[in-house]
């Protein structure tokens, strides 16, 4: 996944910016939701050998049949110019947007994102009280329980995930299922 | 127009509405109903080819010497496998084909039916776009929209994948509608370029001291009135002309501006100019890694204008300043407006140094290679071909190799959409299929596919379909008995080591044209080239020409990989010294 770093030395197609340091952005992708849509997006950065960090895909317009691909992505910024115009060439494509280009353009941070986790930790004893009070901390909530184990749901950024998760490992973590970024901007502006 | 009718019905009725003619097929069980509506129909033509990589390169022949999509009908499994690498080579070459492919019954999709494959799986990362059909009544709108698809923006392949029940069901037909750039819900390529941008375009050409315009494929595949354009903007500007090998034509290579092929095999003056220019004016092209040489030494002064249909080409290999997307005819258009209406003029006294440096690096004459009065120099064969030829309307395609870079540096092309040959995918065994292709479409030219040894049997097996329709093409081998080009990197890169790049049997071509039902010459001496080709040319059948080069000449001048365009190697130079360095340790690993 990560060829356009490797080879920049070696490859006749290495790009005068590779040194350009790596930067994370999040792209919203409207698609025409019909088969092979999916596949069309995620064969697009195997076959180029683009990075995905997380993706996200849901119908969210039914009556429409569009479907809202989220993707967080790493590369230097003419890579992430390129995935853009890349995606945006393909004939079911509606329209992408580079969430985090348009976060800066109005002077903000990022965009809202947001993920959702089902984690489910298995103990007794202290360990097992911990674990509830840490995720009270969190605000996860327990949404399947037995004397044995917990699996708590906690939402938020991704890093306050990854934090819970981290916290949880030394007090009998057995099970992660994580959803993938979703985002809009901020703003009264929609896509 | 709405009625009742079979998909099979449908697919042909599709085809006659989009105004296709001529059709390049293999049949076999997953499209034989479509096959049994050909044969009782009129108006339509199917060529049967002997491959099916054969029909796709053929229809890509047929597309680049038309300007019309070809059209291509394959069967299930291996018909839509074999049918892989033409659309590959369409993709790259921006080649707009509709390919359409049966498939097994829609009851048996998943269950490793016979003769069954995914073929919008595999042809998905190789085509713009594909479709899988599964209810016959979206079967016209997806066969419209296929011809729409495969022949706007920037052009390309485009599979749809038909299961023969669905071929079978009765559904209502509808013809095209009227302005498909309209109703398509998602696909809109931009066709004119910003207005502010161009007109920034013309001031910064018109400020330059040292221009060059880089043109390429984008402006054949934009059609001849681009070519036109582009030729008005040289006269008026006075600006050296360069062109890839898919660009050429668009200017002819008479012009007083023309400055030959740029890039890996192009000539001292085009690379020169370019690696020294202050402005880069590139019309239709794409910043190909056989165009620039070594990325951060490429034409390291220039302002760089980029007028692309694709955004996508944009900023993907070389970073541009001034970025214009659109179609090179539309923009032409208007920059030729603005350049003809405003007080903007070239820097005569600029472009008149400018000129006289050109000149200085043309004087170095680097296609010049040693005659040889015994033995036929493939670039002797080929400059005779070239003026025994070039009065008539010819149509030339290559195989890929040296011959197919010599073709390019001594084959002088005056008009658009005569020349085809692969350049992307570099696909050998292209130039036999595509020259059938572009000679059904031209029944009274003269049709040849400069060819090489080792090229030609990767399609030899279209002999026979050129024999069966009466299509008199030419193939003219540069026989030197190697894989040239895979000679000349071993010399270049591995000590010499000849590994597996020479023929020890080849066929007798006199026999093997013969046996296919067509005419066969040999000629291995200089004296009786002429009379050779002019006796190859007045025969109406198809020809194999035998012709027996220098076993060991190379193709100069090259920019070695990982080097700049300042940095060729001229013939006279290329000494065994000279080639065994030419690469350095980290250019080696390039391609």
């Amino acid at each position: 996944m990560n060829a356009q770093n490797n080879t920049s030395a070696l490859s006749a197609y290495f790009l005068a910016e590779v040194s350009d340091k790596t930067e994370t952005h999040t792209l919203s992708v409207l698609v025409d939701n019909e088969p092979g849509v999916l596949a069309r997006v995620i064969g697009l950065f195997s076959g180029r050998g683009y990075n995905i960090d997380s993706l996200t895909v849901s119908e969210t317009e039914h009556e429409k049949h569009l479907s809202r691909i989220t993707i967080v992505t790493t590369g230097t910024p003419m890579v992430i110019e390129q995935i853009r115009h890349q995606l945006d060439r393909l004939v079911p494509v509606h329209k992408v947007t580079d969430l985090t280009v348009e976060s800066q353009r109005n002077n903000q941070d990022k965009p809202l994102e947001r993920e959702l986790a089902l984690v489910k930790v298995v103990g007794s004893g202290d360990k097992r009280l911990e674990a509830l009070r840490l995720s009270d901390a969190f605000r996860a909530t327990v949404i399947d329980a037995t004397t044995e184990h917990f699996v708590f749901e906690i939402t938020g950024r991704s890093s306050k995930i990854e934090q819970f998760i981290s916290i949880m490992k030394p007090l009998g973590l057995v099970e992660v299922s994580r959803t993938g970024v979703a985002a809009v901007q901020r703003g009264p502006e929609g896509l | 127009m709405t009625r009742e009718m079979t998909g099979a019905e449908m697919v042909i009725q599709a085809l006659k509405d989009q105004g296709v003619e001529t059709i390049f097929g293999y049949p076999g069980g997953a499209v034989l109903p479509i096959y049994d509506e050909i044969i009782q129909q009129e108006g339509l033509e199917h060529i049967l080819v002997r491959h099916e990589q054969g029909a796709g390169h053929a229809a890509e022949g047929y597309a680049r010497a038309t300007g019309k999509p070809g059209v291509v009908l394959v069967t299930s499994g291996p018909g839509a496998t074999n049918m892989v690498t033409a659309l590959t080579d369409a993709l790259l070459d921006s080649i707009p084909l509709v390919c359409i492919t049966g498939q097994v019954p829609t009851h048996l999709i998943g269950s490793d039916a016979f003769q069954e494959c995914d073929t919008v799986g595999i042809t998905r990362p190789c085509t713009k776009h594909n479709w899988l059909v599964r209810d016959v009544d979206d079967l016209p709108r997806i066969l419209h929209e296929a011809f729409y698809v495969a022949t706007s923006g920037r052009p390309g392949p485009v599979v749809v994948d038909i299961p023969k029940d669905v071929q079978f069901a009765k559904g209502t037909y509808q013809g095209p509608t009227s302005n498909p750039s309209v109703s398509h819900k998602s696909y809109r390529p931009q066709l004119k370029g910003d207005a502010q941008a161009i007109r920034i375009a013309a001031e910064l050409m018109a400020k330059a001291k040292k221009p060059i315009l880089y043109t390429g494929g984008g402006v054949i595949n934009s059609g001849p009135q681009a070519s036109q354009l582009l030729r008005e903007l040289v006269s008026l500007t006075n600006f050296p002309i360069t062109s890839t090998l898919m660009g050429l034509g668009a200017y002819p290579a008479s012009g007083a501006n023309w400055l030959g092929m740029l890039g890996m095999h192009g000539t001292y003056e085009a690379n020169m100019a370019m690696h020294d220019c202050d402005v880069m004016v590139c019309v239709g092209a794409r910043f190909d890694d056989r165009i620039t040489g070594r990325i951060d030494a490429f034409a390291p002064n220039a302002t760089k204008i980029h007028i692309d249909i694709d955004p996508s080409s944009i900023n993907k290999n070389v970073k541009v300043d001034l970025p214009i997307i659109g179609d090179v005819g539309h923009v032409l258009e208007d920059l030729v407006r603005i350049w003809r209406t405003s007080s903007l003029k070239a820097d005569a006294t600029a472009m008149k140094a400018w000129w006289e440096q050109i000149n200085a690096w043309r004087a170095r004459n680097c296609l010049a290679y040693a005659p040889n009065a015994d033995i036929i120099m493939p670039q002797y064969a080929l400059q005779r071909l070239y003026e025994k030829t070039k009065d008539r309307k010819t149509y030339i395609s290559t195989e890929v190799g040296q011959h197919q870079m010599w073709a390019a540096q001594f084959y002088g092309f005056e008009e658009p959409n005569r020349w085809l040959t692969s350049g992307g995918l570099g696909t050998m065994g292209y130039g036999l299929p595509a020259i059938i292709g572009a000679q059904v479409a031209h029944r009274d030219a003269l049709c040849i596919d400069i060819a090489g040894d080792a090229s030609i049997l990767m399609n030899i097996q279209e002999m026979s379909t050129a024999v069966q329709f009466g299509l008199p093409v030419k193939v003219f081998i540069l026989n030197n008995q190697y894989m040239g080009m895979v000679r000349q990197w071993q010399q270049l890169l591995h000590g010499n080591r000849l590994s597996h790049s020479y023929t020890e049997s080849l066929p007798d071509f006199v026999k093997l044209a013969e046996a296919y039902g067509g005419v066969g010459f040999r000629v291995d001496k200089p004296q009786d080239l002429d009379g050779a080709i002019d006796e190859m040319i007045a025969i109406d059948r198809p020809v194999i020409f035998d012709c027996r080069v220098a076993n060991l000449a190379n193709c100069f001048p090259m920019i070695p990989s990982g080097k700049a365009h300042n940095e060729m190697l001229l013939p006279d130079e290329a000494n065994d010294e000279a080639v065994a360095n030419a690469i350095g340790a980290a250019g080696k690993a390039l391609v």
